[in-house]
């Protein structure tokens, strides 16, 4: 298991800086993905199984392709070699250590962290769904809201169309 | 006896691995089941390629590969040794890493996938808790390979066709997990083995109790197919591929074993919803009737995935091709409004079980199978626009 960890994480840091450096954008998001399913072996080490798999099916399958359909979409030139700019340089690298450090103290001094690694609990899909519907209702149903607004927006950027068509040439459907 | 052949290859697997030294024990059974998966599977696979070759000549009234061996039966080695020693095509502009890349991603997650189907009483690989999630999670990976060699190739028509298999994929992904969901509402679990358990027991007859003779069953199995074919990318869905249209899209510049690759990764994913499909709505491993459970529940299982290939198979020679926009429509319009009902459907059959006055049984018949049957009906005539009444009217490039 500790060996799964450190390959696992020295995975996720690899392939984490190589999504940052390298000039392709589309490396650097194939690269992303790489991130996003070594962190799900993480979570499998961790016995966070459906944590695991979720993250696969969300972020690896999903969220993957998000990005890149996002890419691909808004580039006039969908291989654009051009490098970025210097400039916000400095301002990405003040918010990203910002955030690092919020979380590292977070996790520092909440206290939780084991002086040895612990068996960890597997907890079972069916508790985990209890909770959820239970005690974690409050945040199920305003995700699900919010997911519902997302949605209803998505088809309402999509339905909109060019003030009725000149000529009596429809395209067909 | 009837025990002894069922613990049969249970039993020859552990006498295998009680060869291998105590501390290598997991690893070896481990790497035992892998490779019987991947021997069994790319076996199928082989099969299937010449079944299927058989059965489509057979609806086209041609002879199909009748060359090589007793029937053609020879030929899936010929075309292997074609494939293996055919000289590897890479374009020169096409990345190298992503290019070589993608037909390995599109057959690994989907091997690891079949891991968790319990293809007899003893035999599953990855008894999972989630197992259905982690199923679900390796075939949504596959879309990253369609990505990788749609873009990696640096092909227009690549790339396009990758576009439009992910689009499709993405959306008949929606509807094949509701399809699922009404057994898992129902099961009350994410694990495999555990739904097929959720179908033990006979109705009065002897007719096993499988999901699929339940009206959300039957409802669920039609979706789940339905959407399964789309996602295999079998035809009437193949769009992906589309030799006549976009020239086979994200395959065009793959040659020799990397597209040999591509195609057993879309066997391999279909046996593996088959498999799936099977274990929800089918009972699994499960005898059809009580008096012929003497049979072995692997051979049920074989039994019941080669009916599900023939079907694939009949429906490929039969249905043609549907045009993009169509495949769109019926997925978000007709397959995901009656994906919903069904699992309406499931959840009243689930609170109605304990109903006894007389009748009940064919009460929760009507309500149930109403709750699915109406709004098929209706959403059927609404999208066809009535154009089911009129004879059909064929128009060509203006």
């Amino acid at each position: 298991m500790e060996t799964a960890f450190h390959l696992l994480a020295a995975g996720v840091l690899v392939a984490a800086v190589a999504a940052m450096s390298l000039r392709h954008l589309v490396h650097c998001a194939l690269c992303l993905v790489a991130v996003f399913a070594a962190a799900a072996g993480l979570f499998l080490t961790l016995g966070a199984e459906f944590l695991a798999f979720a993250q696969v099916l969300v972020y690896v399958g999903a969220i993957s392709i998000l990005i890149v359909f996002a890419m691909l979409l808004t580039r006039t030139r969908a291989v654009d070699m051009a490098s970025l700019s210097v400039r916000p340089r400095v301002l990405g690298v003040t918010a990203a250590g910002a955030v690092a450090g919020f979380v590292i103290a977070a996790v520092l001094t909440s206290g939780a962290l084991p002086e040895k690694a612990a068996a960890a609990p597997a907890v079972p899909v069916r508790d985990l769904g209890r909770e959820l519907m239970t005690q974690q209702v409050p945040a199920l149903l305003a995700v699900g809201l919010l997911l519902t607004a997302a949605l209803l927006g998505a088809v309402v950027l999509a339905l909109r169309e060019p003030p009725a068509a000149p000529s009596g040439k429809e395209p067909r459907a | 006896m009837v025990e002894l052949l069922e613990q049969a290859p249970l039993k020859v697997g552990q006498w295998w691995i009680a060869r291998v030294p105590e501390a290598w024990q997991p690893v070896a059974g481990a790497c035992l089941g892998a490779a019987l998966i991947v021997a069994v599977f790319a076996g199928l696979f082989a099969l299937t390629t010449w079944l299927e070759r058989k059965g489509l000549a057979r609806i086209q009234n041609r002879p199909g590969p009748n060359r090589v061996g007793p029937c053609g039966l020879l030929q899936p080695a010929a075309d292997g040794l074609k494939m293996l020693i055919k000289e590897d095509i890479r374009p020169r502009e096409a990345d190298r890493w992503v290019h070589t890349l993608a037909p390995l991603l599109k057959v690994v997650p989907v091997i690891c996938a079949l891991g968790v189907i319990p293809f007899g009483r003893h035999l599953v690989a990855l008894n999972l808790d989630a197992g259905l999630v982690f199923f679900f999670a390796m075939g949504s990976v596959t879309e990253v390979a369609l990505f990788m060699a749609g873009w990696g190739s640096h092909n227009k028509y690549s790339l396009l066709g990758a576009m439009r298999a992910i689009a499709q994929l993405i959306s008949y992904e929606v509807p094949l997990a509701l399809a699922a969901l009404t057994a898992v509402l129902v099961a009350g679990s994410l694990s495999l083995p555990e739904i097929v358990d959720s179908q033990a027991g006979a109705y009065p007859g002897g007719l096993a109790r499988w999901h699929v003779f339940t009206p959300w069953g039957l409802a669920g199995l039609v979706l789940f197919f339905t959407a399964t074919t789309a996602k295999a990318n079998r035809a009437p869905f193949d769009l992906p591929e589309g030799e006549s249209e976009i020239i086979a899209g994200h395959l065009v510049e793959y040659s020799g074993f990397k597209y040999a690759l591509f195609f057993l990764g879309e066997y391999l994913l279909l046996f593996g919803y088959s498999a799936v499909g099977i274990t929800l709505f089918l009972g699994g491993w499960r005898a059809p009737f009580v008096w012929l459970e003497w049979v072995p529940s692997y051979v049920w299982f074989a039994l019941k995935l080669l009916v599900c290939i023939a079907w694939f198979i009949w429906l490929r020679g039969t249905v043609p091709r549907l045009r993009a926009d169509q495949l769109m429509h019926f997925a978000w319009k007709f397959l995901l409004p009656l994906g919903l009902l069904a699992n309406g459907s499931a959840l009243l059959w689930q609170a109605s079980a304990d109903w006894a006055f007389p009748g009940a049984t064919w009460v929760r018949w009507g309500l149930a199978g109403g709750l699915v049957l109406v709004p098929y009906q209706i959403l059927g005539r609404a999208l066809m626009g009535g154009a089911a009444a009129l004879p059909r009217r064929y128009r060509f490039a203006e």
